[in-house]
């Protein structure tokens, strides 16, 4: 904490201090939580933040991740190795075994993408663990959907979201009441911002993929996006191949995740360049976005992240 | 920097989101990819002008209806602070979506049209804001482009709201005109009213000082979470025991004396702890860890505080409440779980005195019961003792919600006047 004569406290202290009270408002009034990790930037923040609410005693809930079985090595090894360093329990959901077991069928076609099977595989794991809290990492600044978004989002037995019926939030205080089957999603990180977020990965020196940084990378161009040349991402002849110096701004999957042209390899370049951009990170890199106008919202109230 | 959560009022008709858009297009906040999409959507929709509401109104539903629903928190930041604005929509029909927005807020702006002056609606989002404790009122009076920048009109609504507020107890008050079209005052002074001597807008909002609007005098802290580290990470926490909260007023210090409540048993703070390492004080809104010196009996809901400056222990309780429910209402022996600070009990309407009119203030003391949207006076009883504080002197000892057992819905915002003790 910096700590001035006339007791101000910076945006990040605000931010860290309202989401750890908001973590501790969860470990308190349901009986199984978990959070979402991805080894994405704001996974990994609020990540951190878990760590600093319960110290010295270990994060009380379980860790999750939906494994698309299309993410990037550096990401779930990344991944693996926080999960081990803090002793937690890692549950992963692979949306391969939900296609297998006939629960989700494969887009095909040189769009197909796993992103909207995730939801299933999402939801049939909370059911299956029995998991009545799950935090997320998403932030209102990301999209208008979210915008509006409780930090306690209510999710009916269906894993639904209803944006219309929401439940009011007042002051601090944060309504947990549900019933059994029901779940509600917890966002501590609503109020951060992109810059937020890198602001503090800097200041707590906080480790990320590499993928983040700057690094030479084989891709090709769609709709403006540069995307991973990979098995898993289907390319057609018109498509060419190139290598380019290249960062991530999201963490996703391989088939909907673009990398941007930049040679920020160090936070605080990453950190100038943000400051400097004109295009929001999911407008620049992500086309699951970009379907409609409303993309966002519809797979939220079907119950997407 | 620090940051503002400022709460707006209004609807598309008085220029409030052209003012959000505006400050959030000035400041850089709105990416080239967010506003290609309002512009492509206006032009589709045959508006000749870029509609920033479409900006703010995220949901499908309020697109197709053009109208605000909900509250929409948007962020931006100037060298000097970071914002958070709660966006809230005017009508009536969305009085507790104002009561939300306003909840957080350490600054509330409301927009007059320069043409109207103050309306029925200014004087609710006033009063609305001024039983929330919003420490600071801006009103903005916008569109003075369309009466030619007169100053004359400018003080007749200044002397006509201050006649109004002064009935409020209205707090920090300060008058803009502002052409949230034009740009006039909002982030830099205009040219058009050099009769116009203060801030532009975003300058008052980068300036006003908020430091001293919490409470630093009443230490609260409400006990959240006990943490006893099991299987700790090292050996030497083996027989920790910290009490994890959000300091809800005062300052803390190692060594000061404090009393736990409900028990009343004193002890002396010896540690003040974070993952960070321990701190030499503890002030709102830090989030940290407290060890104590002696071995008292400590969970979740119960409050630590001043031997010599204690909250109200109670169980009766006299409360301004703001129904927020369509389906179920308000009424004497109607029961509601209530959650106070950490604290989580039942709570019976004893008596509903008064619904007050939020547009005239009219205290009608024939009404049965409270509905939507509707505010009134009553008093309840709680099943365990809550330690209270009068909500105008700390917002967060004493706000409370009440929470409907059969539906789980959040129905019911309620502030605490008049806290006693047993």
């Amino acid at each position: 904490m910096t700590l001035q004569a006339d007791y101000t406290t910076s945006q990040l202290d605000v931010l860290e201090a309202e989401a750890i009270h908001i973590m501790r408002e969860v470990a308190a009034e349901f009986e199984r939580p978990c959070l979402l990790f991805s080894g994405g930037k704001d996974s990994i923040v609020m990540l951190r933040i878990a760590e600093k609410a319960f110290w010295p005693a270990p994060i009380p809930f379980p860790l999750m991740h939906v494994d698309t079985g299309h993410n990037f090595d550096e990401v779930i090894e990344f991944r693996d190795r926080r999960a081990a360093e803090l002793g937690a329990r890692l549950v992963v959901a692979s949306v391969q075994a939900s296609i297998d077991a006939g629960r989700v069928v494969e887009e095909t076609g040189r769009r197909a993408s796993r992103n909207r099977l995730q939801t299933t595989t999402l939801l049939d794991a909370i059911e299956e663990h029995g998991f009545d809290a799950v935090f997320g990492g998403a932030r209102r600044d990301e999209e208008k959907a979210r915008a509006k978004e409780r930090v306690f989002s209510f999710r009916d037995d269906f894993g639904q979201w209803d944006p219309k019926n929401q439940r009011p939030e007042l002051w601090n205080l944060y309504n947990a009441k549900i019933r059994k089957g029901e779940h509600i999603r917890v966002f501590p990180l609503s109020n951060w911002t992109e810059l937020d977020i890198w602001d503090y990965i800097r200041r707590e020196g906080i480790e990320i993929p590499s993928i983040y940084y700057a690094h030479k990378r084989r891709v090709f161009e769609r709709d403006g996006m540069l995307l991973a040349d990979s098995p898993v991402v289907q390319r057609g002849e018109d498509e060419p191949v190139f290598e380019a110096v290249v960062r991530y701004r999201t963490v996703g999957d391989m088939t909907c995740t673009g990398a941007v042209q930049s040679t920020a390899a160090t936070v605080e370049e990453i950190i100038a360049e943000i400051a400097a951009t004109r295009i929001t990170e999911r407008g620049a890199t992500r086309a699951d976005d970009r379907a409609s106008e409303a993309a966002m919202e519809d797979r939220k109230r079907e119950g997407y992240f | 920097m620090d940051i503002l959560r400022f709460a707006t009022a209004g609807s598309v008709d008085d220029g409030k989101s052209t003012l959000i858009g505006r400050l959030l297009f000035d400041s850089k906040a709105i990416f080239e990819d967010q506003l290609e999409a309002v512009e492509r959507t206006s032009r589709d929709r045959g508006t000749e002008y870029t509609d920033l509401s479409l900006l703010t109104d995220g949901l499908r539903a309020e697109r197709e209806q053009g109208i605000t629903i909900d509250v929409a928190y948007r962020y931006f930041a100037t060298p000097k602070r970071k914002f958070i604005i709660a966006d809230t929509p005017g009508h009536i029909q969305y009085t507790r979506n104002m009561v939300t927005g306003a909840s957080t807020a350490d600054l509330a702006i409301i927009l007059i049209d320069a043409r109207k002056g103050v309306l029925e609606q200014s004087r609710r989002h006033a009063f609305l804001t001024t039983l929330l404790r919003v420490p600071h009122l801006v009103l903005a009076v916008n569109k003075m482009d369309l009466v030619d920048y007169s100053e004359e009109r400018f003080n007749e609504i200044h002397e006509e709201f201050t006649a109004f507020a002064s009935k409020l107890n209205a707090p920090d008050l300060t008058f803009i005109p502002i052409s949230a079209l034009h740009g006039d005052n909002v982030v830099s002074r205009s040219e058009n009213m050099p009769w116009y001597q203060g801030s532009s807008l975003l300058h008052h909002l980068e300036n006003v000082h908020i430091a001293s609007d919490r409470n630093l005098v009443d230490v609260r802290f409400p006990v959240q979470y006990v943490i006893r580290p099991q299987k700790a990470t090292d050996p030497a926490f083996h027989d920790y025991r910290g009490y994890a909260g959000q300091v809800a007023g005062g300052v803390l210090k190692p060594g000061d004396e404090v009393v736990h409540l409900p028990s009343g048993l004193t002890t002396r703070i010896s540690s003040i702890d974070t993952y960070d390492g321990p701190v030499a004080e503890a002030f709102p809104p830090m989030s940290v860890t407290l060890r104590l010196e002696d071995d008292i009996d400590i969970s979740r809901g119960d409050m630590i505080c001043r031997p010599n400056n204690q909250p109200a222990v109670a169980q009766e309780l006299e409360a301004m409440v703001c129904w927020m429910a369509d389906g179920v209402k308000l009424a004497p022996r109607s029961k509601f779980i209530i959650k106070h600070t950490t604290r989580t009990a039942r709570a019976l309407v004893r008596d509903l005195h008064y619904r007050l009119d939020v547009n005239t203030l009219h205290r009608d003391e024939t009404a049965q019961n409270l509905g939507l949207n509707e505010i009134g006076r009553v008093s309840l009883r709680v099943t365990q003792p809550l330690f209270v504080d009068d909500y105008a002197r700390n917002r967060l000892t004493g706000g409370f919600i009440l929470v409907d057992e059969a539906t789980n819905g959040t129905v019911g915002a309620g502030m605490i006047v008049e806290a006693r003790g047993r």
